[in-house]
């Protein structure tokens, strides 16, 4: 009678002390997860709450992005690119310097816009206080935005007049620093280091085709283009070209891949006048192609009509 | 501030005090105590691996940079005697105090020749500064790929033939972070970031781990694609610590 009564005693307590980690652990667990909750965003004249964001997440993102916000949503196998996992904290489109946190409006850009040549598409249908609410709960996946403040945006010096050399300049640049090994001497993504690129999960990934689209990954202006390869695209193979492009040449090259997209433009009209072509990699270093013997040829860029093979989707 | 971030505020605070109290007392002791080293080999048994030679092809100039001694993979690099090259060595216990977050002054190169990196494995101690160099005529990228949520934070940058190098440092401890060109795709390296003094195994798979003061150390031994393994080490006043290591071929 009395060993069993303490028996029991005994029993309870170690229940009791068995218990306690369990029950510390699910607190900590709910508390952190209420914390993360409580991310916010600041646009402009919006504050977004991660709390307000959780059921739009839920009808209109969870299918590619998944519950955990891990990218492993019930779309995931058919999709390519794969959905973005929100957990590692790494995004393509930034106005801050590679390996940092895109601020809150790189984030409240790319819902409103969507990414060309990929499964996201443009959410016009939110309205700006929704977006800002779910670049928070965007934000809320991720330790990244618990530890660390997003990157100082990169200073993009005014817009320069578009003049045939800057045109011509910008050419040189892309050959220069060899753009034209992943995007190809046209630009049209099929250059000789096209077929190996992967991205940061070692998935294959294509190199941007120029003749394909009029917009780019991250937006569809001068300044937007200026960004995507002064700041890399992280997570992909693109780098950042900060530390080896100055601003004056930067400016040039953004005047340069626009003659190459498929709408009439005046870079296109210069380069038509101009009759640049393709960079040619064996001519000796440093040497524009404008300087070569004249084409029989004259077309600067074949029409867009004729892609080859290995052109995007 | 809500009240686990001032919590956390006033740790790293009083972290920092401590830490400053501690390096003003054991400061001195240190430069006396910092000739003692760990010296020893690491070899391979069994029939080392065959290492495929690279096809260059893509790039003309990487290629040509090979012409008269063809690349092939450095995974395994075996020396002569069975010697393993490129193995990382670093104390993994024992050690304490400054010993463990003195920051060497010495800054590493992690080179670019011939479209290969040069060391193929760089080892850093937390926070030492290294460069990223290049002296190909030709572009790359360097793109570090840490494993997330270790602290670390990977990036991407170009070097066009003849950029300058870049001056970096890693924050976190971390064995290994893979580095990769995506221009070209056989370029693989390695950076591993250590706290405390390590040594990396040289063509005959010999090392010297330098600065330890008289103690008892684990000793870790790692290597690309064999793993890690540890070894008990004691450094006596005047009495270098010795550690043998043999790696077992797959």
């Amino acid at each position: 009678m009395r060993t069993s009564l303490f028996k029991s005693w005994f029993l309870l307590g170690a229940a009791a002390v068995l218990a306690i980690p369990t029950v510390s652990l699910a607190q900590n667990t709910a508390y952190q997860e209420n914390q993360w909750m409580e991310m916010q965003s600041h646009i402009g004249k919006f504050s977004g709450h991660a709390a307000a964001a959780k059921s739009d997440y839920r009808r209109y993102c969870v299918g590619c992005h998944g519950e955990l916000g891990d990218g492993n949503g019930e779309n995931f196998p058919w999709l390519d690119p794969k959905p973005r996992d929100f957990t590692l904290g790494v995004f393509k489109c930034r106005s801050t310097p590679t390996g940092t946190l895109p601020t809150d409006e790189d984030l409240f850009n790319t819902i409103a816009r969507g990414l060309v040549t990929s499964n996201m598409p443009q959410w016009n249908t939110f309205t700006n206080q929704q977006r800002a609410d779910l670049v928070a709960y965007v934000k809320h996946f991720s330790a990244r935005f618990q530890n660390e403040k997003p990157g100082e945006p990169i200073q993009i010096p005014p817009e320069p007049e578009i003049t045939a050399d800057r045109v011509k300049a910008g050419q040189e640049v892309f050959n220069r620093v060899q753009c034209w090994k992943c995007h190809g001497v046209e630009g049209r993504g099929n250059g000789p280091s096209a077929s190996t690129l992967t991205d940061d999960q070692s998935r294959p990934i294509l190199a941007y085709n120029f003749h394909d689209e009029t917009r780019f990954k991250c937006g569809t202006s001068d300044q937007d283009l200026y960004k995507i390869f002064m700041t890399g695209l992280d997570g992909t193979p693109m780098p950042s070209w900060s530390d080896n492009i100055k601003p004056d040449e930067a400016w040039d090259l953004v005047f340069y891949l626009r003659s190459l997209q498929p709408m009439k433009s005046k870079e296109k009209e210069i380069a038509r006048q101009l009759g640049l072509k393709p960079v040619n990699p064996n001519a000796p270093a440093a040497q524009p192609p404008a300087t070569q013997p004249p084409a029989t040829q004259p077309p600067a860029t074949p029409p867009p009509a004729a892609q080859p093979p290995g052109s995007q989707p | 501030m809500n009240a686990q971030s001032r919590y956390k505020f006033l740790s790293v605070l009083s972290a920092v005090v401590l830490l400053s109290v501690g390096i003003l007392a054991w400061g001195p002791k240190v430069n006396a105590a910092g000739e003692g080293k760990i010296t020893g080999s690491v070899k391979l048994s069994g029939t080392a691996p065959h290492m495929r030679g690279i096809d260059m092809s893509k790039d003309p100039y990487c290629s040509k940079a090979h012409e008269s001694n063809p690349a092939k993979m450095e995974n395994v690099v075996v020396g002569s005697g069975g010697g393993l090259a490129n193995v990382v060595l670093y104390i993994s216990e024992g050690l304490s105090g400054n010993e463990l977050n003195a920051v060497p002054s010495e800054e590493p190169t992690f080179n670019q020749k011939g479209c290969m990196y040069t060391p193929h494995v760089l080892a850093v101690d937390v926070n030492q500064k290294f460069k990223v160099a290049t002296e190909d005529q030709t572009t790359h990228n360097i793109h570090p790929l840490p494993a997330p949520g270790g602290g670390n934070i990977g990036w991407n940058k170009s070097q066009p033939l003849g950029a300058p190098p870049i001056e970096t440092s890693w924050k976190n401890q971390e064995v290994a972070i893979t580095v990769k060109c995506n221009i070209h795709p056989w370029m693989h390296g390695w950076h591993v970031v250590v706290k405390g003094p390590y040594a990396v195994t040289d063509e005959s798979g010999n090392y010297t781990i330098k600065n330890v003061p008289p103690g008892s150390y684990t000793v870790t031994a790692w290597q690309e694609e064999y793993g890690t393994q540890t070894q008990k080490v004691t450094v006596a006043a005047g009495k270098p610590g010795a550690a043998d290591f043999t790696f077992k071929a797959k």
